[in-house]
C-alpha cells in the first residue's frame, strides 16, 4: 500500500524553494489518477490481532484462577454424582451418625437417619448449581429486557418501568419467595423462577444506567440515521457494549441464588424430594451440639461455591475493565 | 535576554513506549517558545516532565535547568515550592481544571497563602486584583462564584489568574485554547501575551495549531514522534521551513489568509513512513491527484435538493424554552457544498440533526427533493434515510466498538433491503476501497485503526447506501492537521465521484473557507449571514461574522509578520444551559 515514490517531476511544495535534503529524504509523488491508499500518519499497520487481551488478563489473575478451579471442581462433582452414587441420596444406607473418617466407606459420615453425607453433598451440588444457573438466567433475561427498554426509550416508559422496579425492591424479596412457594408446590423449576423474579431489579438498574450512557454515543445516532429499528439498536448495537458489567453481575447473581435456595431449603420450603445443601444444613441443625459436622460440611460447600463465584466475578471485572484497576494504561 | 530554562537530552519512557527522545531546547526570559506537533508527538509529555507531573510509571532522563537548578534532581519539597510559584502551568480543559466545590476566590487565594504566606484578607484582595488583571468582568462580585457559574473562557481566565498569582518566571500553557471558541481563543491568547510582557515572564506554548503559533510565538520547535525536527524563529519556520515535515504540515494546514479553495487546489498531504531496515524515517509530500476540474455546468436549475423553511427546534430546560434552531431557512442545491459556521452552542449541530430527523423539529418544514419530511413517521422516513447521511465529529465514539467494519457496512445494507449476501459484501468492499482503506480492513474492529482511518470508516458507512446529501458535523475537528488534509481531499474526491451535496458544519473558518461553495453563519439559533465563498470572507456585512473572521489567528504566511491585534470582542457570559448544546 506504499505509494510509489518517483523523484520527479518536482511539484512545487508550499514554498518555491528547492527541496533541502536535511538528512531525510523528500519524495514528491507525481499526480496520480487513483487516490493513494493513504497510510495514515502514526498508524500502526498491523495490530497484533486475535490475542485476546481480556482472556490473557483473566488467566494471569491468581484469585480468578483459584475461583475458576474451585468452580470447575464443584461442576465436576455435580456431573459425577449420578455415576458415583447412582441411588437416591435420601436412602438410608448405614448406621446413623457415623462421624467423618469413622467408616472408610462413608468418609464424610452419615446423618441421623443413616444417609450418606458425601452422596448428599454431590447430589446437593446438582440442585444448587441448577437452581443458581436457572434463577440467574431468568433474572438476567427479565432484568436486561426491562433495563434496556427503560434506558433506551427514557421518558414515560422509563418512569413506568422504574416504578415497577421500585415496587419489587420495596417488597422484601425473601418474604415474596415464601409466599409464592407456599401457594405453588416447590419443585426446582418453581424455586428457580421465584428466585429469578425477585432478583432481576439489580440487573435492570445496571442495564438501564449502561443504556442511558451508551445511547448518547454517536454510533447510536449513526444507527438511527441509517434507519435501524429500535429493537435492532437495542440488541445489536447497544447490548454488546453493555455486556461487561452484566457478565460480572451474573456470577454474583448465581451465588446469591444458591444462597437463597439454601435458605429456603433450610427452612424446609425447598423441594422435599431433592437433596440440596440448604436442606442438609436444615436437617443437621437439631444436632448442632452433638454432631456439628452435619451442618459444617454442607455449610463449607456453600461457602466454597459462593466464594469461587465471587472470585470469578472479580476476576472478570478486572479483566473486562482493566482501567478501573490501573490508571496507567 | 538571559537564559531561563534549558532542557538537555530529555527522554521520557512509558514502559516500552519512548515518548520523548533526546529533546533539547531553551527559553530566555520574556520569550514565547511554541512547541508544535500533532497528537502523540510528545509535546504534552514534555510539558509534564518539566514540572515532574508525569505518573510514577514514566521514566524521565536528562536535565531540566531552571535558573541553573536541575528540576529533575530537585527534592520534592523544593520542587513543590517552585510549582505554581516560579513555574506554573495552565491546562487545556478549563471545565475540569478547577475544583467544582470551591469558589474561584478560594482557589486563587489558596495559591497565594501557600506560596507567599499571605493573610486571608490580603489574599482575597490580591485575588480580586488578579481577576481584574485577567479581565474577568466585575471581579468583586464574581470572586465568590463557583466554577459552574462561569463560561469556558471565563474559567480559563480564572486558571490563568491562579497560574500568574505568584508572578511566575515561566508559564507553561498546554493547549490553552483548544477547547474554546475562536473569538474567546483570540482573547485568551492576547491576555497571555499581555501578561508575558507585564511580568517579563517566559511562555512555553504547547499547541497543534500553526495559526496560533504564527501569531503569538517568538520561536518555534517542531516535534514529531518524540523528537525535535526543527527549531527557529517563527518567521523563518513559516517562510523558509527546512524540514520536509514542517513543510508538509504548513502545506496541509489551512488559514483564511491562504485563500485556498477545493475547486482550485488540493491540499498537500504529508505521510510519514519508516524504512523497516534502517529505521530511517522519511516524509512523503503529495497532492495526490490534481484538483477536480469543475466544468461550467453549475446551473442549479430545478428544485433544490434540500430546502428548509422557517425551521425551529426547541428544547425545554430549567431556564425555560431554548430555541436551539430559531427560524432557519436555506436551500442546498444538488452538488453544492454549503458551509455552516458558528461557535459552540449556536445550534449548528442541532440543526444538522434536525435535518436528518434525529431530533424532531418544533415548527417549519424540511423539503427533501420537494417533499416535506418534517412530519413523517420513522417507517415512512426509510427512503429518506437512504438519501441523507451524516459524518460525525468524534471518530472514536461514532463506530460501534463491538462490530467489525464489515458488520457496520453490511448492517446498513441489510436494513435497506439488500438481502443477498454476496451483493452486500461486494458493495462493502467497493466502498471501503473508495475511502482509501485496504480490503483487509473489513474484518477488523474500530479500535484497531487510527483516528483518521476511523473517520474513513465513518465516511464509508455514510456512503454505502449511496446517498445524495451528506451532513458533515465537524468531520475534521478531532483530527490532526495532516490527517485533516487527507480527509478533506477524500471528501472532495468523493463529492466529485458520487455527485454528493454536503452540509459542512464546522467552527473552523479556515476549513469552511476551503471546502464550501456557499457559507452560512449561525449565531444563537439564527442564520445571520450567508454568501458566496469569496464574498463572505472579503466583505462580511454582519458584525458577528466580522468578529468571527477577525478572531481567526492571522499567521505569518503573509509577508508581514507584525500582526494587528484583533479588535476586542465582548465575551458574553452565557447561561449554563446554553453550553449544554455545545458540540
Amino acid at each position: 500500500m506504499e505509494p510509489t515514490t518517483i523523484l520527479n517531476p518536482p511539484q512545487p511544495a508550499i514554498s518555491a524553494k528547492p527541496p533541502n535534503p536535511h538528512n531525510l529524504r523528500i519524495h514528491i509523488a507525481p499526480p496520480r489518477i487513483a487516490p493513494p491508499a493513504a497510510p495514515e500518519t502514526t498508524a500502526p499497520p498491523a495490530v497484533q490481532r486475535r490475542s485476546h487481551p481480556v482472556l490473557r488478563r483473566y488467566l494471569r489473575n491468581p484469585a480468578a484462577m483459584t475461583g475458576t478451579i474451585l468452580l470447575l471442581l464443584i461442576v465436576l462433582m455435580a456431573l459425577m454424582a449420578p455415576y458415583l452414587y447412582p441411588g437416591d441420596p435420601l436412602d438410608m444406607v448405614a448406621q446413623p451418625l457415623l462421624w467423618p473418617g469413622q467408616d472408610a466407606q462413608y468418609w464424610l459420615g452419615t446423618d441421623s437417619l443413616g444417609r450418606d453425607m458425601l452422596a448428599g453433598i454431590l447430589h446437593g451440588a446438582r440442585a444448587s448449581l441448577l437452581i443458581g444457573l436457572a434463577a440467574a438466567a431468568i433474572g438476567l433475561s427479565i432484568g436486561t429486557l426491562i433495563g434496556a427498554c427503560a434506558g433506551y426509550f427514557g421518558g414515560r416508559v422509563d418512569s413506568a418501568l422504574l416504578r415497577l422496579m421500585e415496587l419489587f425492591q420495596a417488597t422484601p424479596s425473601f418474604l415474596l419467595m415464601i409466599v409464592i412457594i407456599s401457594i405453588v408446590p416447590p419443585t426446582i423449576a418453581v424455586i428457580a423462577l421465584t428466585i429469578g423474579i425477585t432478583s432481576w431489579t439489580t440487573v435492570a438498574r445496571l442495564v438501564r444506567a449502561e443504556f442511558r450512557s451508551l445511547k448518547q454515543r454517536d454510533f447510536v445516532l449513526a444507527a438511527r440515521s441509517l434507519g435501524y429499528s429500535d429493537s435492532r439498536i437495542i440488541f445489536i448495537e447497544i447490548l454488546p457494549n453493555a455486556l461487561p458489567p452484566i457478565i460480572v453481575t451474573t456470577s454474583v447473581m448465581i451465588a446469591t441464588a444458591i444462597l437463597m435456595e439454601s435458605a429456603l431449603s433450610f427452612l424446609g420450603l425447598g423441594d422435599p424430594n431433592r437433596v440440596s445443601w440448604g436442606s442438609l444444613i436444615g436437617s443437621g441443625r437439631e444436632m448442632l451440639r452433638t454432631a456439628w459436622y452435619l451442618t459444617a460440611i454442607p455449610g463449607s460447600a456453600i461457602i466454597v461455591a459462593v466464594l469461587s463465584l465471587n472470585l470469578v466475578g472479580d476476576g472478570l471485572n478486572d479483566a473486562l475493565n482493566p482501567r478501573l484497576r490501573s490508571r496507567s494504561e | 535576554m538571559s537564559l531561563l530554562l534549558e532542557v538537555n537530552k530529555l527522554d521520557v519512557h512509558f514502559g516500552a513506549h519512548h515518548a520523548v527522545r533526546g529533546l533539547d531546547f531553551s527559553i530566555a526570559t520574556g520569550e514565547t517558545l511554541a512547541l508544535v506537533g500533532e497528537s502523540g508527538c510528545g509535546k504534552s509529555s514534555t510539558a509534564l516532565a518539566l514540572m515532574r507531573l508525569l505518573p510514577a510509571s514514566a521514566r524521565i532522563q536528562g536535565q531540566v535547568l531552571f535558573e541553573g537548578q536541575d528540576l529533575l534532581a530537585l527534592p520534592q519539597p523544593a520542587l513543590r515550592a517552585l510549582r505554581g510559584n516560579a513555574v506554573s502551568m495552565i491546562f487545556q480543559e478549563p471545565m475540569t481544571s478547577l475544583n467544582p466545590v470551591l469558589t474561584i476566590g478560594q482557589q486563587i487565594a489558596e495559591v497565594l497563602r501557600l506560596h507567599q504566606r499571605q493573610s486571608a484578607a490580603a489574599a482575597r484582595q490580591r485575588a480580586i486584583e488578579l481577576l481584574d488583571l485577567v479581565k474577568l468582568p466585575e471581579p468583586r462580585r464574581r470572586i465568590d462564584d463557583y466554577p459552574h457559574q462561569l463560561s469556558g473562557g471565563q474559567r480559563q481566565r480564572v486558571m490563568i489568574a491562579m497560574a500568574v498569582a505568584c508572578r511566575p518566571r515561566l508559564l507553561i500553557a498546554d493547549e490553552p485554547t483548544t477547547a474554546l471558541d475562536v473569538t474567546i481563543q483570540a482573547q485568551i491568547l492576547e491576555l497571555l501575551d499581555m501578561l508575558r510582557r507585564e511580568f517579563d515572564m517566559a511562555l512555553l506554548l504547547i499547541t497543534h495549531d500553526l495559526g496560533v503559533v504564527g501569531q503569538w510565538a517568538d520561536r518555534v520547535a517542531v516535534m514529531y514522534g518524540g523528537e525535535k525536527l526543527e527549531q527557529g524563529r517563527t518567521e523563518h519556520i513559516f517562510t523558509q521551513p527546512q524540514h520536509s515535515y514542517t513543510r508538509g504540515l504548513l502545506g496541509a494546514s489551512l488559514t483564511l489568509a491562504r485563500e485556498l479553495h477545493y475547486r482550485q487546489q488540493r491540499l498537500m498531504e504529508v505521510n510519514a513512513s519508516t524504512d523497516p531496515l534502517s529505521g530511517e524515517r522519511s516524509f512523503i509530500l503529495s497532492h495526490g491527484k490534481p484538483a477536480p476540474v469543475q466544468t461550467a455546468q453549475e446551473q442549479t436549475h430545478g428544485q433544490p435538493l434540500l430546502q428548509l423553511l422557517k425551521l425551529e427546534t426547541h428544547y425545554p430546560s430549567e431556564q425555560g424554552l431554548v430555541r436551539a434552531v430559531d427560524g432557519v431557512s436555506f436551500d442546498i442545491a444538488a452538488g453544492e457544498t454549503v458551509g455552516l459556521v458558528g461557535e459552540s452552542g449556536c445550534g449548528k449541530s442541532t440543526l444538522g440533526k434536525t435535518i436528518l430527523r434525529l431530533i424532531d423539529p418544533s415548527a417549519g418544514q424540511i423539503l427533501f427533493k420537494g417533499s416535506d419530511i418534517s412530519r413523517l413517521g420513522q417507517r415512512q422516513l426509510q427512503p429518506f434515510r437512504r438519501q441523507a447521511q451524516m459524518i460525525f465529529q468524534d471518530p472514536y465514539a461514532s463506530l460501534n466498538p463491538r462490530h467489525s467494519v464489515a458488520d457496520i457496512l453490511e448492517g446498513a445494507l441489510r436494513v435497506h433491503g439488500v438481502s443477498e449476501r454476496n451483493e452486500r459484501e461486494r458493495r462493502a468492499r467497493r466502498i471501503i476501497d473508495r475511502v482509501g482503506l485496504p480490503a483487509t480492513a473489513l474484518q477488523r474492529f474500530a479500535h484497531e485503526f487510527s483516528g483518521g482511518q476511523r473517520q474513513r470508516i465513518g465516511i464509508a458507512r455514510a456512503l454505502v447506501l449511496q446517498p445524495s446529501l451528506l451532513i458533515c458535523d465537524e468531520p475534521v475537528s478531532a483530527l490532526d492537521v495532516s490527517v485533516q488534509a487527507q480527509i478533506l481531499n477524500l471528501l472532495v474526491d468523493l463529492k466529485q465521484e458520487f455527485g454528493l451535496s454536503y452540509l459542512f458544519i464546522s467552527h473552523d473558518l479556515s476549513v469552511v473557507r476551503y471546502i464550501a461553495d456557499r457559507v452560512l453563519v449561525m449565531n444563537a439559533g439564527k442564520i445571520v449571514e450567508s454568501g458566496d465563498h469569496r464574498s463572505i470572507w472579503r466583505n462580511p456585512v454582519n458584525p458577528y461574522t466580522r468578529s468571527l473572521i477577525a478572531a481567526v489567528p492571522t499567521s505569518a504566511f503573509a509577508a508581514s509578520i507584525g500582526q494587528q491585534p484583533p479588535p476586542p470582542v465582548r465575551e458574553e457570559s452565557l447561561p449554563f444551559s446554553f453550553y449544554r448544546f455545545a458540540l
